[in-house]
């Protein structure tokens, strides 16, 4: 399958992962992989969606733009899949290489 | 000045211009409950949460503002739910206020708590749960500015107990929340718009509920005029075009008259308005307007594409975009296309014998109706055949006529919805058109209604069967019937009798419609039992799934198509 990464900004409040999931659930849109970072104070927070490229990726954005608590929504078509990748190989690595996860985080925010 | 969650909230639903509510309390939100006794606003108690939820949507679909209904936590709350999402897919702006067990037992499966947060994600705008009573002067505003806002919706706020009973030391107050100004409209747009519709030969309009939210009925009704276009409505879109206009071809899709669905395949430009190409409307997506250059107009940008990739998109206020568009518009003939529509609209006209030949048949009933009641009655539907009886038949005359629950189809609606009509239009006439199955799913109402005591009068077309499921299970399922006759037949007009409500069962057999009228000229709720034949259907029916082409119609004729 074909992917390609949405980035969200959001705010930042307890409900605002359920509402983005839930969004993906409910539209049986294909999720594969989140990933969150909040921002300065951390009022905000940046999110990075790993997500099927198909033609209802256009459809995908323009649902995410509705919910409330999400600011912004943009391809990054520009970064790679493989953060992920990298970011679980570091995770796989445990204690002994946590700095290649922190490099992923840090590429996406 | 101190002042706990409770006055907060009452508070500000007053400064919001709210004057009724709806809803049934429960521990959680006693405080609420509390501070409402000595506040302005009039609280409808209804005897299920569900009535409360469809009382807030007559009220909202008859005003077009935001209306509130009330429930506590748990089971109340779950109550609320099916009146949420069927505002959430009719597009119907509501607040929907619940009580959560206080915050220091959130996640401990403490009595009476749900994950209400939980619940409304899937089916709200938007929702809130609440942390503090400082956090009600944001939410609360807000919820209504989403509710109201661009494509309206429901907006569900979860306050915890302990945020109703807790104090502020409070400053100032918000100002009410109000609804967003919609993006605007390029000039160009609009220019390329109207020489779309020039060049075209064949022009539809397609109306959707979205024209009656923006209030974008007259003007879509001078476009047609303007441009000699045919201009056909979906169930949420049915009052928006007076009936006796000429180019106005009623409801399009599963249950729309042939004539409309076979104009529809001629057409070389679709002008979609406020519309969102459901599946009841289209038939098969991929077959629909086949040979048309699409046009949407919508408010919601995610709706456009969805279905349907058009040529071009205007996403804003369609009433400021048919004014922008009128505005330059020259008027156009098209007599060949207005000729060819007529001609259709003649052949393929709604088949019914006459009120003398058979006064309580389905069809005519429902068209005789208007001449029954005041031309701006507003008329509520259940879920079912007599819904679409009423959709092919009754001339709905003016917009907010008819309220009818078209995305979710949720049977239940039509009591509750009705009373809230009335509410919101005290004098006017309400009728609930209903069927002997969906009444049951709210009859509980009676008792609100006799309190109330509005002029509402229900009319059940009693066919003692859940009418729509007979007829999919006869032309579906090979007449298999199964659970769809009902072994016992209450005494309705007994029922509304034992809640305070005049009740009459009508007798076929000694001028109906006479006994109906009499009924209905009485001041006061009624509930009027009215027999229809048994195993009627509803035609013409586009098998789910087929393209618009494809009808069931006449039973000697099986499928007619062109
Ligand atoms: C809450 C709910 N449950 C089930 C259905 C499925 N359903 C659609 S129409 C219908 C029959 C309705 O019967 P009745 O109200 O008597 O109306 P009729 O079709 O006979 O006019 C049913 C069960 C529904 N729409 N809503």
């Amino acid at each position: 399958m074909h992917t390609t990464l949405l980035e969200l900004e959001v705010r930042n409040h307890p409900g605002t992962m359920s509402h983005i999931t839930g969004l993906f659930a409910r539209r049986a849109f294909n999720l594969e992989a989140i990933l969150c970072v909040p921002l300065g104070t951390g009022a905000t927070s940046r999110i990075l969606l790993l997500v099927a490229d198909e033609p209802r990726l256009e459809q995908v954005e323009k649902q995410l733009a509705k919910l409330h608590d999400v600011l912004s929504v943009r391809q990054r078509a520009d970064l790679s899949p493989d953060l992920f990748r990298l970011l679980d190989d570091g995770w796989q690595a445990g204690a002994t290489k946590p700095a290649s996860a922190a490099t992923a985080a840090t590429a996406a925010g | 000045m101190t002042i706990n969650g409770a006055q907060i909230l009452t508070t500000l639903l007053e400064r919001q211009g709210i004057k009724i509510v709806a809803g049934l309390p429960g521990g959680p939100i006693l405080p609420f409950y509390d501070a409402l006794k000595s506040s302005s606003i009039e609280h409808v108690l209804v005897r299920h949460e569900q009535g409360a939820g469809f009382i807030a949507q007559g009220m909202a679909r008859t005003t077009g503002k935001a209306a509130v209904c009330l429930a506590s936590s748990g089971p109340g709350a779950t109550n609320l739910v099916t009146a949420v999402a069927d505002a959430y897919l009719d597009s119907i702006p509501m607040v929907a206020i619940t009580a959560q067990v206080p915050q220091s037992l959130i996640g401990t499966d403490a009595f009476q708590e749900v994950d209400t947060y939980g619940l409304m994600i899937p089916i709200t705008k938007h929702n809130f749960l609440v942390r503090s009573p400082a956090e009600l002067l944001e939410v609360i505003p807000l919820a209504f500015s989403i509710a109201e806002s661009g494509r309206q919706g429901p907006v569900s706020v979860d306050i915890p107990k302990d945020v109703l009973t807790g104090t502020l030391e409070l400053g100032e107050w918000p100002e009410p929340g109000r609804p967003e100004k919609a993006p605007a409209i390029a000039d160009d747009q609009i220019k390329e718009l109207a020489a779309l519709i020039t060049k075209a030969r064949h022009p539809i309009i397609y109306l959707g509920g979205g024209v009656i939210s923006a209030n974008a009925s007259a003007l879509a009704h001078e476009l047609t005029r303007r441009i000699q276009a045919p201009i056909v409505s979906t169930l949420m879109a049915l009052g928006a075009i007076p009936p006796d206009e000429p180019l106005y071809m009623g409801m399009l899709g599963m249950h729309g008259s042939k004539a409309t669905n076979f104009l529809l395949e001629e057409t070389d430009l679709l002008i979609a308005i406020g519309a969102r190409f459901d599946d009841r409307a289209t038939g098969k997506a991929a077959e629909f307007c086949p040979t048309a250059t699409i046009v949407h107009i919508d408010i919601d940008r995610a709706e456009i594409g969805k279905i349907k990739q058009p040529f071009l998109s205007l996403h804003g206020d369609a009433n400021e975009i048919l004014g922008k568009l009128l505005a330059t518009l020259p008027a156009q003939q098209r007599p060949d296309w207005v000729r060819r529509t007529l001609e259709l609209k003649a052949a393929h006209d709604l088949r019914m014998p006459s009120a003398a030949e058979d006064p309580l048949h389905p069809l005519g009933f429902c068209r005789t109706l208007a001449s029954l009641i005041p031309s701006d009655s507003i008329v509520t539907t259940d879920v079912g055949q007599h819904q679409m009886w009423i959709a092919q038949a009754y001339p709905v005359r003016h917009p907010r006529g008819l309220l009818t629950a078209g995305g979710l189809g949720s049977m239940g609606f039509g009591l509750p919805a009705a009373i809230g009509a009335s509410l919101a239009a005290p004098g006017k006439r309400v009728v609930c058109i209903t069927g002997d199955g969906s009444i049951m799913m709210n009859i509980q109402e009676l008792a609100t209604l006799a309190e109330l005591d509005l002029p509402v009068a229900i009319i059940i077309m009693n066919n003692a069967h859940l009418g729509l499921v007979r007829q999919q299970q006869e032309l579906f399922y090979g007449q298999r019937y199964h659970a769809c006759k009902f072994a016992s037949k209450p005494d309705f007009a007994a029922i509304a009798r034992g809640f305070g409500i005049r009740g009459v069962r009508i007798d076929p057999n000694d001028d109906p419609l006479a006994q109906i009228q009499r009924e209905l000229a009485r001041p006061g709720p009624v509930l009027i039992d009215m027999p229809i034949v048994e195993g009627a259907k509803v035609l013409p029916m586009v098998p789910p799934g087929a393209a618009n082409r494809v009808m069931i119609c006449e039973p000697e004729k099986a499928e007619c198509s062109c």
